[in-house]
């Protein structure tokens, strides 16, 4: 592994992945929408902690026509992608408005789905890379309180299922990585039971793992498989009526 | 609302602490507080970061800068020092100056213009300070050096956090063959020949006593001085030598509880200085040993500061000038023992002058220094009141970092020079002094 981008490294996930990439000795390209200043202050540290190149590019997981060029403007092209963007989005105001709506679905799908092709068909012609993307719990059945973010998941990781069918030929991973809760920005101010809720290393550390491994679904918390597995089998008369 | 309290465990306090890594966030936060204070790793020990409103700078955790030709280092205020040398300890540099322990944020090093070891011949950490951004009370980020903005400077370093948010700290580090520490030991038997071993010993970088507080008559002052000066390469064993810069170790033994306000007494603390004073035999004895035991040697042990129960310690630390050092020490020493408040720890070293660099409120000054620790009660209280008065007559002051109760009239016997900052940012530490 030489150079890992990471999409959407404002993130909490984002900025451990970097940081644990980076101890393990890869260059880490930035990639962010916003905050360019701490961008370019995460970018200094990792460099100087870990003595690895660090670079820091702007992307918008939204500007899809922008995404090719974003891939070939790279100053070295990934070994590894660690793509961890995505938004939570207000499921209330989804209901009414589907302008939000939309926007759960673009970012969270779309959006992976525009940049991850381009950085597939790339790996694909070298025959060689790892694109390794989170997804999330909620895609695997959805529930009341967070459809529309839930289906985009859902989305998400059946088109990590295809694409890591299509790559295996070529010598290329795809890892799909369910993390479970988070102890993120994303979730601030919701209580989580603590026992189901991972902090950002541990995501990244299950990143790491999973990338030496060569996995190809990873639960960062192993319990989830297991929670998941048992709301799967809810007869859905119950289920419709539970307030999840 | 969170329980805040500092190292030593009092007091402790209900604040509302506020903490980001984004440079507006901060700017807005402070421009529309009335009154915060700082606060980094809450390793000093009283109440110098504590304040209804605190503005923590754990998340301003970035390194920013490494000039590795010219060893300067520029870093956001929240590092810790641990971090530091782990970064720089491999590219053959050091710390120009470290306190006992490196779990201090550099922010908080700064504000409290720290003096290590080598103080008699190095100075305190204002001599390499070479640059600062500050946000100020307006919200506003100014950089500062000796060149520009140099009242801003000069009062930030050593200046408690009244000046505002350090939110960076440009560093001149100090080159180094190896990260290891060539150490002379000598036991004195009281604090006649450990003074004179203190002027003999003068010219080494690095000196420090540990001393028995509650041996008394001939013996008073018994203790080990160690001196010491980092180890070139020739002087490492071949075990060394292969990995000559090689970083501390993170392991650590944790004090998992706090233990009961008893587990420390006359007795117990008598049995630890036997055993510490005993365990070397010789008079004198020389070793090579990595810088981690040598400046921090209690570090190993996680909230170590558990041992002294719920109620917490105080530190007191002093400095008195030379020419009053000896009837000084002697007596101050004689009242402790007798007192039986026995310190666990009783840290003396040298310090040299001190400098126009940092903030008049600065504690380094040419002297004795003296740091001991006591569990925070009435009895207590009443000591320090006692050696309060003591150290006002022999010309001496106390360090803020350390302070949980000095009383304003102390302060103002003992720190002369006139301190003016803005109003917004205050600790209960500075509002009791009236700084």
């Amino acid at each position: 592994m030489k150079t890992v981008l990471l999409l959407g490294s404002n993130s909490d996930v984002g900025q451990a992945c970097a940081a644990t990439f980076a101890k393990n000795g890869a260059d880490i390209i930035l990639a962010s929408r916003t905050a360019a200043d701490f961008q370019s202050r995460l970018a200094a540290d990792i460099a100087i902690r870990y003595d690895v190149k660090t670079e820091t590019v702007s992307f918008d997981a939204l500007a899809y026509d922008s995404h090719q060029s974003f891939y070939d403007d790279l100053p070295t092209k990934p070994d590894v992608v660690i793509s961890v963007f995505g938004i939570l989005g207000d499921q209330d105001l989804a209901t009414k408005d589907f302008a939000e709506a939309q926007k759960i679905i673009d970012t969270n799908f779309t959006g992976q789905v525009s940049i991850l092709n381009i950085v597939a068909n790339d790996m694909e012609a070298k025959g060689a890379g790892t694109i390794i993307c989170v997804s999330s719990v909620a895609g695997e059945r959805g529930r009341k309180s967070n459809y529309f973010y839930g289906a985009a998941k859902a989305a998400l990781t059946a088109f990590l299922s295809g694409l890591r069918a299509r790559l295996a030929m070529s010598n290329v991973q795809a890892i799909t990585v369910i993390p479970g809760f988070i102890n993120t920005k994303m979730i601030q101010g919701l209580e989580t039971p603590k026992l189901l809720t991972a902090t950002s290393q541990q995501v990244a550390n299950g990143i790491w793992k999973a990338y030496r491994k060569k996995k190809n679904t990873v639960y960062v918390l192993p319990i989830w498989r297991w929670i998941m597995l048992i709301i799967k089998s809810i007869p859905e008369f119950i289920f419709k009526k539970m307030n999840l | 609302m969170d329980k805040v309290t500092n190292w030593g465990l009092y007091p402790t306090v209900e604040a509302e602490v506020f903490q980001s890594s984004d440079y507006k966030e901060l700017s807005e936060f402070v421009a529309t507080q009335d009154h915060i204070i700082p606060r980094g790793n809450g390793r000093c020990y009283g109440d110098s970061s504590l304040q209804k409103k605190i503005c923590s700078t754990l998340s301003l955790n970035k390194f920013l800068h490494f000039d590795t030709e010219r060893g300067i280092l520029k870093c956001e205020s929240g590092v810790l020092l641990s971090e530091v040398l782990e970064v720089i300890v491999p590219k053959g540099f050091f710390l120009p100056v470290t306190p006992g322990t490196k779990f201090v944020t550099m922010g908080g090093a700064v504000a409290s213009n720290i003096h290590g070891k080598n103080h008699h011949i190095e100075g305190a950490l204002s001599l390499y300070v070479t640059g600062l951004d500050i946000l100020t009370e307006t919200g506003e980020i100014i950089h500062c050096s000796r060149s520009s903005n140099a009242d801003l400077f000069v009062n930030t370093i050593g200046g408690m956090g009244l000046t505002g948010i350090i939110l960076s700290v440009s560093l001149q580090l100090k080159k180094i063959a190896s990260s290891y520490i060539r150490q002379k030991s000598i036991k004195a038997k009281n604090i006649h020949a450990l003074l004179d071993y203190f002027e003999s010993y003068n010219d080494w970088t690095y000196s420090v006593a540990w001393i028995d507080c509650l041996s008394k008559g001939d013996q008073l002052g018994r203790s080990i001085l160690m001196v010491g000066e980092h180890a070139e390469l020739d002087e490492l064993k071949p075990s060394e030598a292969g990995d000559p810069l090689m970083v501390h170790k993170k392991n650590q033994i944790n004090v998992p509880f706090t233990l009961p306000s008893f587990s420390l007494n006359k007795y117990s603390i008598k049995a630890f200085n036997f055993l510490y004073y005993n365990k070397q035999f010789k008079k004198m004895a020389d070793t090579v040993i990595h810088y981690n035991p040598f400046f921090y040697p209690l570090d190993v042990l996680d909230n170590w500061n558990r041992i002294y129960g719920k109620n917490g310690f105080v530190q007191y630390q002093f400095v008195i000038p030379f020419k009053n050092g000896k009837e000084g020490l002697v007596k101050i020493l004689e009242k402790i023992a007798e007192a039986g408040a026995g310190s666990f720890l009783a840290v003396l070293k040298t310090m040299g002058e001190g400098d126009r660099f940092s903030a008049p409120i600065s504690f380094p000054t040419s002297g004795y220094t003296l740091a001991l620790d006591f569990k925070a009660n009435k009895k207590t209280f009443e000591l320090l009141s006692v050696l309060d008065e003591m150290v006002i007559d022999f010309g001496g002051r106390i360090y803020l970092t350390k302070d949980a109760r000095m009383d304003k009239k102390v302060f103002e016997k003992t720190y002369h020079d006139p301190f003016t900052h803005g109003e917004k940012f205050s600790s209960i530490q500075s509002n009791r002094l009236c700084i």
